[in-house]
């Protein structure tokens, strides 16, 4: 069951522009629904813990803890401290990628050509890379904070010789992701094509986000339950918060 | 996997030391000189992080390193890229014929989670990373670990998405040899993690060797 996020219970709802970063602060107990608005979006996505920015979301310990090498529903994204930053408590296009990095200001050139700020105003090439560090100077944060991060509606697939194989037209108008923010967590995003992306244009997609309470996890809660370690990784994450 | 054979003798290294497991090692490999690592026992996990030496914001990228080869695992060939898309090193050998870059560092805190709350007092890498950036004087701190390299380890994707940790690989005399690209800060966990059957739950020494560029 999808459940509909009625207008009443939204804090607030904004559209990010395909190119475009923002950077937010999201409490324990709020979530965020990310809808892909026309199709074949990706969302670069990164997490740290708002109050210790040294905690951040861990690829690694994110993958091994859950056995998996993809995020869908049930899945929650690891610090380095071994607590749960956000759950996907929903998911409509069941896989996002977080293994193959974001693109950056060589990339996007050699893909798309240049197109500079003086000549095309907003419509100018932007890269995610570029964007985070944009975003992370705002925190006092910088190139050391940039860690593998999350490619939201990218489906990046390994087959048995190790060759990753990016899915074409995987998230549909309309996907969404709803994560859950289990701790105080601040939020970096970037509206950017996915580095793997073979489209031959420059052309990211908007998505939009939607915020609202949910509370924090119950016992029964399905992220918690899902895997063993995820129950640890609450408790830890718990002993935080009391 | 293709396995690449080293010409290079021990007799002419001008760096050999053997590093037992639970150690760490932070060591400058200048640009041209060829390292090896030495599996002495077999499947043993050295978890590794490499810095451009004289501007260490400049570090090893698993993600740029494995989207740009369009593969996931490192293997002779691969060019272990830094976060600004520069070559770090290039692996120049291998006998082992593949290594993981997923799998990230033990952590007490991963520990936590992974096997039981209480193993977080157990001996870890990232416990051997900060020991080793403490003392170096080099400012580098945990906002430095990122994703690294886990050289002999084997952790295979499935087509689904699923991570497994299959049994090893490696074997005793296995290497893997790279040459720096760049003057390189090679930073070393010697990896202790007693939960996990990858190493038969049997932590053991490696022997890292360096040449230098003039003797080979």
């Amino acid at each position: 069951m999808i459940k509909q996020i009625s207008k009443q219970n939204i804090m607030w709802e904004e559209a990010i522009p395909g190119g475009a970063h923002w950077s937010f602060l999201m409490k324990r107990g709020t979530a965020l629904r990310i809808t892909d608005v026309e199709g074949g979006a990706n969302l670069s996505a990164l997490f740290y813990n708002r109050e210790e920015k040294l905690e951040r979301y861990n690829m690694a310990d994110t993958l091994k803890a859950q056995h998996t090498a993809h995020l869908t529903k049930g899945f929650v994204c690891y610090s380095d401290m071994g607590r749960v930053l956000a759950s996907i408590m929903e998911d409509t296009c069941g896989w996002h990628d977080t293994i193959c990095g974001m693109s950056n200001a060589v990339l996007v050139e050699r893909k798309y050509g240049n197109a500079d700020y003086q000549q095309h105003r907003n419509a100018m090439h932007r890269n995610a890379r570029d964007n985070f560090l944009i975003e992370l100077g705002k925190w006092g944060l910088g190139k050391r904070d940039i860690v593998p991060n999350v490619n939201f509606f990218s489906k990046v697939s390994v087959d048995d010789a190790g060759d990753l194989h990016y899915e074409t037209n995987h998230s549909k108008a309309g996907d969404f992701v709803d994560l859950r923010f289990d701790m105080n967590v601040l939020v970096v995003m970037s509206a950017s094509q996915h580095p793997l992306d073979p489209n031959l244009k420059y052309a990211p997609k908007p998505v939009l986000l939607q915020a609202w309470t949910c509370g924090a996890a119950q016992k029964d809660d399905f992220c918690r339950n899902f895997r063993p370690e995820n129950v640890r990784g609450f408790y830890n994450t718990e002993l935080l918060f009391g | 996997m293709a396995i690449v054979e080293s010409k290079l003798a021990a007799q002419q290294a001008c760096f050999d030391c053997v590093l037992p497991a639970g150690e760490s090692w932070l060591h400058e490999v200048k640009r041209g000189q060829i390292f090896r690592i030495l599996d002495l026992e077999g499947n043993q996990a050295v978890d590794t992080l490499f810095y451009n030496a004289h501007n260490p914001e400049e570090r090893y990228s698993a993600v740029d390193t494995i989207r740009e080869q369009g593969n996931l695992y490192l293997t002779a060939g691969t060019r272990l890229l830094s976060t600004e898309g520069n070559v770090l090193m290039t692996i120049v050998a291998d006998t082992c014929g593949r290594h993981d870059t997923l799998g990230g560092a033990c952590a007490a805190e991963s520990n936590s989670v992974r096997y039981a709350i209480d193993k977080k007092y157990m001996h870890s890498c990232r416990d051997s990373f900060l020991h080793a950036l403490g003392h170096c004087g080099c400012g580098m701190g945990k906002r430095d670990l990122t994703a690294n390299v886990n050289f002999f380890m084997n952790v295979p994707v499935t087509p689904q998405g699923e991570l497994t940790f299959a049994d090893g690989i490696s074997a005793p005399g296995k290497y893997v040899e790279m040459r720096a690209e760049m003057d390189v800060y090679v930073l070393i966990s010697n990896c202790p993690q007693l939960n996990n059957p990858c190493n038969a739950y049997n932590p053991t020494p490696v022997r890292l060797l360096i040449w230098d560029e003039t003797r080979h």
